[in-house]
């Protein structure tokens, strides 16, 4: 790992840091009150503020999740680092496109 | 050379490390398959509800449990990491990443039990 | 103990008590042999090692110098940790009076307890491990307070004696074989906090490359089994600081 690489991975961490600790919060708040479909896409449907905590979290979750897949290709697994590279980069993207679209089903009215 | 007995790997750090990175794999592959489920609400509410009812099975419930460890022992281990990189040096790492995996695990056994 | 049944027994005035000793033999494909030696207050590992050239086979293979722990010479693996063998006391290691010593793991064996150093030292090279002269000798001499934060920084991470026991103990090196390791690094931090050395737009480039110090994991055996007490991670961590600082300023590129 570069600098370059290592700024970005340590950057979208640092960044993920609060969005986990909420993250979870939602998690205990949602499996607490035993939440249905219908009561979930209620308060995300049109909700600018989901759309963009989310949003910015898969976002973050891709780019430090292809980094990381990354350096365990490089060092545990006969790829070289290109290749190690290039398959993470495809894994980051795959990642990307998933999850934002996700974020769009569940919070576009 | 034939493979020896390494010590350094008994080493709580050492663990810490190992422990950062599997659950750091095993986040990225959940992550996509997380998506997935989130997606189906693309096909109506009514798939996206009998997923979440699925859901509630024990042992789905016990998997979420354990999901939760491992994003709170990747952040926690994560955090550890970015302090030692960011700010002045400080002892006692081998505490602070044992405080880490048991906060880890209190945190998700708290989620499970409010379940259960 | 059953008395009757102990080899040593009836003999004990005669025949000192032996530790079982086994050594490395061969080079990279080798096999670890047997040998036994006599057990004796104060003894060191390098003892050992030696009693076994001296006595029991003047084919072994193995290094040491000044058998004071200044050189920097004599560091192998005992009972799988890696160790300075001319300070570590055998009594403190061999538990049971067993004792399995082989090379230091993550460098080619040149043969038995010998490793190869080169690929250890060339990365100290590669690391701009050496000092680039800001001034020459017609200048005055530099005035470097010891209180100031760099030069404190630099006398913490300052008594390496180029071992190879940071190295041999660091899985970081061993999964990445073009990383620098901690030893280059720690060197190369000593003199990101010269004062007097000029040699740190070229030297933080290669910090900061690939193989450089972003990757270490912080699994901290460097600082764990290093002979002198230093501290590895925290200069490697202190590099990766002024790397980011260098890039994110425009000074080297990535």
């Amino acid at each position: 790992m570069n600098v370059r690489l290592y700024i970005w991975q340590r950057s979208t961490a640092a960044l993920m840091l609060p969005l986990v600790l909420v993250h979870v919060a939602v998690i205990f708040y949602a499996a607490r009150r035993g939440m249905t479909a219908t009561d979930i896409l209620a308060r995300t449907r049109g909700s600018i503020v989901w759309a963009a905590f989310y949003g910015t979290f898969v976002l973050a979750a891709a780019i430090h999740a292809a980094i990381g897949v990354r350096n365990v290709l490089a060092e545990w697994t006969a790829l070289s680092d290109r290749s190690a590279g290039l398959a993470a980069a495809a894994f980051g993207g795959l990642l990307l496109l998933l999850g934002l679209r996700a974020v769009a089903v569940v919070t576009l009215p | 050379m034939t493979a020896r007995h390494l010590h350094h790997r008994h080493s709580i750090l050492w663990i810490a490390a190992l422990v950062h990175r599997l659950s750091g794999v095993a986040l990225a592959a959940f992550l996509p398959l997380h998506f997935l489920a989130l997606g189906l609400a693309v096909r109506g509410e009514a798939s996206l509800e009998s997923f979440l009812r699925w859901s509630d099975q024990p042992l789905v419930k016990l998997a979420e449990g354990g999901l939760i460890f491992l994003l709170l022992v990747h952040m926690l281990g994560g955090l550890r990491v970015l302090v030692i990189e960011n700010f002045a040096w400080r002892d006692g790492q081998k505490e602070l990443a044992t405080i880490a995996a048991g906060v880890s695990a209190v945190v998700a056994l708290i989620f499970l039990v409010r379940l259960f | 103990m059953d008395v009757r049944r102990d080899p040593s027994a009836g003999a004990r005035s005669s025949a000192p008590p032996q530790l079982s000793v086994s050594l490395w033999r061969g080079g990279e494909q080798g096999r670890y042999q047997s040998y036994r030696v006599p057990l004796r207050e104060n003894q060191t590992v390098l003892d050992v090692v030696t009693f076994v050239q001296r006595h029991l086979d003047p084919t072994l293979a193995y290094r040491f110098a000044c058998r004071v722990g200044m050189c920097g010479s004599c560091a192998m693996t005992v009972n799988g940790t890696p160790r300075w063998t001319c300070r570590t006391h055998v009594a403190k290691v061999a538990a049971g009076g067993v004792l399995k010593i082989g090379p230091l793991e993550n460098l080619p064996v040149i043969k038995d307890l010998a490793v190869d150093m080169r690929p250890f030292f060339e990365k100290w090279q590669r690391a701009k491990g050496a000092f680039a002269p800001s001034q020459t000798r017609a200048d005055p001499f530099a005035e470097i307070k010891p209180e100031s934060a760099a030069r404190i920084a630099a006398d913490a991470a300052i008594e390496c004696i180029n071992c190879g026991v940071c190295y041999a103990a660091c899985d970081s090196v061993r999964w990445n074989p073009d990383y620098l390791g901690p030893a280059a690094l720690n060197r190369a931090w000593t003199l990101v906090n010269d004062a007097r050395d000029a040699g740190n737009a070229e030297r933080l480039a290669v910090l900061a490359a690939s193989g450089g110090c972003h990757a270490c994991h912080s699994h901290q055996s460097c600082q764990e089994h290093c002979p002198q007490a230093l501290n590895p991670t925290a200069a490697i961590a202190g590099l990766k600081r002024r790397t980011v600082q260098a890039y994110l300023r425009g000074e080297i590129k990535a």
